[in-house]
């Protein structure tokens, strides 16, 4: 390039740099239209979590209403149980409240309340005023033990099934359609593969 | 009634954007001079209408007709007047119905500003400007109305974003689209070469000013964004790499390419080619953000709701019209450029024109920088690697690492002659400069209390360019001392380059930052100014309520400012605003927000020093500035 270049006639560009930019072109056209398609999906940007599949972290932690008194988790085994992580703290928490105090309610299994990050006073105030579907409330007021369940925000819910392993995760508010259409549908699930090893075990 | 008649003047200004975008074009075809002449009164009229239609929101708005869906979504009887006028454009609708009437102002300008060129040319242009009208009409009225009724209409409505219930966003999305839509003008013009089969250095002169006032308002646009997240959202950040702070970014990068390679086609009739291929990516990278903020594709703090049949309209829309365009290039690129014996085409490696190509390189690379992190995450999900966040580290190492070599050659490039010239030359003149940038970037390393590197680095850096830049100023005085509005245009933007570096670099290795809790009466010493906290009291606003801080700040033992900062509740929707307290000088902010309340009368308490950070957008400023004085050239009015 140190000399000028001479002239040179028009000439068409070259096959190569036409086939790059066709493939980049629709490459990322054909990117969009995924997004387009996954924009619709609520929880597309939910980390999924690494607990689904594996036994649930091991804990011990009090009960808010009675702290003397530690429960651990193996005590929990042998029928599956749903962990509802709140806060009195947490907006979202009482907007879910009504969703899960209703799904509570259908005694379909025990809802194991877990008070995160929360003073013991304003917890109980809470339930005081709202109403309390658990069964039972841990409570974690330092976080400790959530960072083995890598909870990063309340709301946060977990099904766990009778052997202790995590089933099913939903972050962020329950509503009724996540309940219906997800919470159910896992649990059912989670019965069936129940029963299923019953039968096996019964037929031994 | 009036909704209704907004919907029609909606329908009407879709009828002429269609016909503005048919009939010139079939007229050129058929060399029918009164068919290539409809298109001027065509966009005359499409304007008129939208502005009609834009009329009729802004009455519903100041009018409270929460029987219109989109206004009772976005405002409520509490909402002060100014913010009823902004409201117009705080969601999707309404600021849809804003970009189509920006892009009609653009047409309507070309269209009273074109008659000096030919009229088949006039008429392609005004065509293709059409053509981006109607798409933009049919979007509104087919998937985003803002004149759908809402029946039984409600008592009261629910509330403007209170994130946009501010001074700083009421102007930052008409600026921004300013910028964004007026990429649509040399769109056009190089479609419209395209379809004549020739690029004439008249044209590219004709439309520069247009490129320029458009990137100088994007510019503005952003800047204002920029400074807008600095004192609402609490954190004193200024850039946050977020998706739509990318989508807007791109076409700068892309505009401020074009705007060099314009120049050197226009002078030396080299890179037409490119001018073409950047004239139709930068509107497509404008496009390609309108399609990413409007989808929900991407999920951002500025994202509108999200709605898979609006992405998908877009996304049809802009690969029908990108993909018309880049065939066309395809197909006719080839036979363009000047022709094969212009004696300016040859030029040497040292030459203006080699400095400008690899300006142009170098922003390219930039954007398709962004445009691979913004879009790595939905590229991981994809292909099934995983979700993924792209963040600042690699942003701003790359970034970094591509300005380098920008900031480096700038003050060459005014320097070093067209075609060819002396190596040495240049670096003779401007040797001196930068043995004091090097200089004065050591003090500044030794004279550092921290972070040397950095700060060495942007002292030498911003030095280097307004040096440079002022020995070409020096160059032009002892010659003719005439400086044409281009030439000074230019030396406002390259200063504007060494005043942002300032600010940049500067605010990165020297901020400092703590968060703390603080009770009545307690001080926290930050950097030689001490922070007294001396309590929280309650405020009401018109359609809030706050807690209002009270911090004193003093600096050597005086006291120099006295700061509020708030948190905001919103009466509508119970959202939390953070207001920071700022004390600015042109040396540095003093920067507070409040926090949570922690009881007993403490509350948590973020405070910031932030060097120099002013002079970022100060340098936005400039650079802005320097689009529009180059736009006012007498040259280009010829």
């Amino acid at each position: 390039m140190s000399d000028p270049s001479p002239p040179r006639p028009a000439r068409p560009l070259p096959p190569v740099a036409i086939v790059i930019g066709v493939l980049f072109f629709f490459g990322l056209l054909g990117l969009m239209l995924y997004g387009v398609m996954k924009s619709g999906d609520p929880q597309r940007d939910v980390l999924p979590s690494a607990l689904i599949g594996r036994p649930a972290p091991a804990f011990a932690l009090p009960v808010l209403h009675e702290p003397q008194m530690i429960v651990r988790s193996e005590e929990l085994r042998g029928a599956p149980y749903l962990l509802n992580v709140w806060g009195s703290w947490c907006a979202a928490c009482r907007q879910e409240h009504p969703v899960l105090t209703r799904f509570a309610e259908s005694k379909r299994l025990r809802v194991v309340g877990y008070n995160w990050k929360d003073e013991r006073a304003d917890a109980l105030h809470w339930l005081e005023q709202l109403g309390n579907p658990f069964m039972v409330v841990l409570s974690d007021p330092e976080g400790r033990t959530a960072i083995d369940w890598g909870v990063t925000a309340a709301p946060e819910t977990f099904l766990v099934d009778g052997s202790g392993v995590v089933r099913w995760k939903y972050s962020g508010a329950m509503t009724q359609q996540v309940v219906d259409t997800q919470l159910l549908p896992a649990l059912a699930k989670v019965e069936q593969a129940a029963a299923a090893a019953d039968t096996t075990a019964a037929s031994r | 009634m009036l909704p209704e008649l907004g919907q029609v003047l909606l329908a009407c200004a879709l009828l002429a954007a269609l016909l503005q975008a048919t009939v010139p074009l079939l007229g050129t075809r058929r060399d029918n001079a009164a068919w290539m002449a409809v298109a001027r009164p065509a966009a005359l009229a499409q304007l008129m209408l939208l502005a009609g239609a834009f009329a009729v929101l802004t009455a519903a708005f100041v009018q409270q007709d929460f029987s219109v869906r989109y206004v009772a979504e976005n405002s409520n009887t509490l909402l002060p007047l100014i913010y009823r006028y902004s409201a117009v454009w705080g969601a999707h609708e309404g600021s849809l119905l804003l970009w189509a009437l920006v892009l009609a102002g653009w047409g309507g300008a070309l269209a009273l500003r074109s008659g000096s060129l030919p009229a088949p040319t006039r008429a392609r242009v005004l065509a293709v400007m059409g053509v981006v009208s109607a798409g933009f009409i049919a979007f509104m009225l087919f998937t985003s109305n803002p004149f759908a009724r809402l029946l039984p209409a409600p008592l009261e409505g629910r509330d403007l974003n209170p994130l946009l219930q501010d001074p700083g966003l009421i102007i930052h999305p008409p600026m921004l689209y300013l910028g964004y839509v007026g990429f649509a003008v040399p769109f056009a013009f190089a479609v419209a070469a395209l379809l004549e089969g020739r690029v004439d250095t008249r044209w590219v002169r004709w439309t520069r000013p247009w490129t320029n006032i458009a990137w100088g308002f994007l510019t503005l646009g952003i800047a204002l964004g920029s400074w807008w997240a600095y004192y609402e959202l609490g954190w004193g950040g200024w850039w946050f790499w977020d998706p739509v702070e990318n989508a807007s970014f791109m076409p700068w990068l892309a505009g401020a390419a074009l705007i060099h390679s314009q120049a050197a086609t226009e002078k030396r009739g080299v890179f037409a080619s490119w001018t073409l291929l950047l004239a139709i990516a930068a509107f497509a990278l404008s496009l390609l953000g309108a399609f990413l903020v409007r989808s929900g594709v991407l999920t951002s703090v500025h994202s509108f709701a999200a709605d898979p049949s609006r992405g998908l309209f877009i996304l049809v829309f802009l690969s029908l019209l990108i993909g018309a365009a880049l065939l066309l290039y395809v197909l006719r690129a080839g036979a363009l450029g000047s022709a094969g014996d212009d004696p300016r085409r040859g030029f040497g490696a040292t030459s203006r024109e080699t400095l400008l190509l690899a300006n142009n390189l170098l922003l390219a690379s930039a954007c398709a920088m962004v445009l691979l992190g913004t879009l790595y995450p939905l590229l991981a999900d994809a292909l099934g690697v995983g979700k993924i966040s792209v963040g600042p580290p690699y942003f701003g190492s790359l970034f970094l690492l591509l300005m380098a070599p920008l900031v480096l050659l700038l003050p060459f490039g005014p320097l070093v002659k067209w075609q060819r010239d002396q190596p040495r030359r240049a670096l003779a003149l401007l040797a001196p400069w930068l043995l004091l940038a090097l200089l004065l970037g050591a003090l500044a390393w030794w004279q550092a209390p921290r972070s040397g590197w950095k700060v060495a680095l942007g002292v030498a850096a911003a030095v280097w360019v307004a040096a440079g830049t002022a020995r070409f100023i020096w160059q032009r005085v002892r010659g003719n001392g005439r400086f044409t509005a281009e030439m000074t245009g230019m030396l406002l933007a390259h200063t504007g380059v060494a005043v942002f570096l300032v600010g940049a670099l500067l605010v990165e290795a020297l901020n400092e930052q703590r968060e703390l809790a603080m009770t009545p009466g307690s001080s926290v010493t930050l950097a030689g100014h001490e922070v007294r906290f001396e309590g929280v009291d309650h405020r009401e606003g018109a359609n809030f309520s706050a807690d209002r801080g009270h911090l004193r700040i003093f600096h050597d033992g005086r006291q120099i400012a006295l700061l509020h900062p708030e948190k905001r509740q919103y009466a509508s929707g119970g959202q939390v605003m953070t207001e920071a307290g700022i004390h600015a000088r042109i040396t540095g902010d003093v920067y507070v927000a409040l926090g949570e309340p922690l009881g007993n009368n403490a509350w948590a308490v973020r405070v910031h020093i932030k060097p120099f950070v002013r002079w970022i957008w100060c340098g936005a400023l400039l650079m802005a500035l320097g689009g529009f004085v180059t736009a006012a050239d007498r040259r280009f009015r010829r």
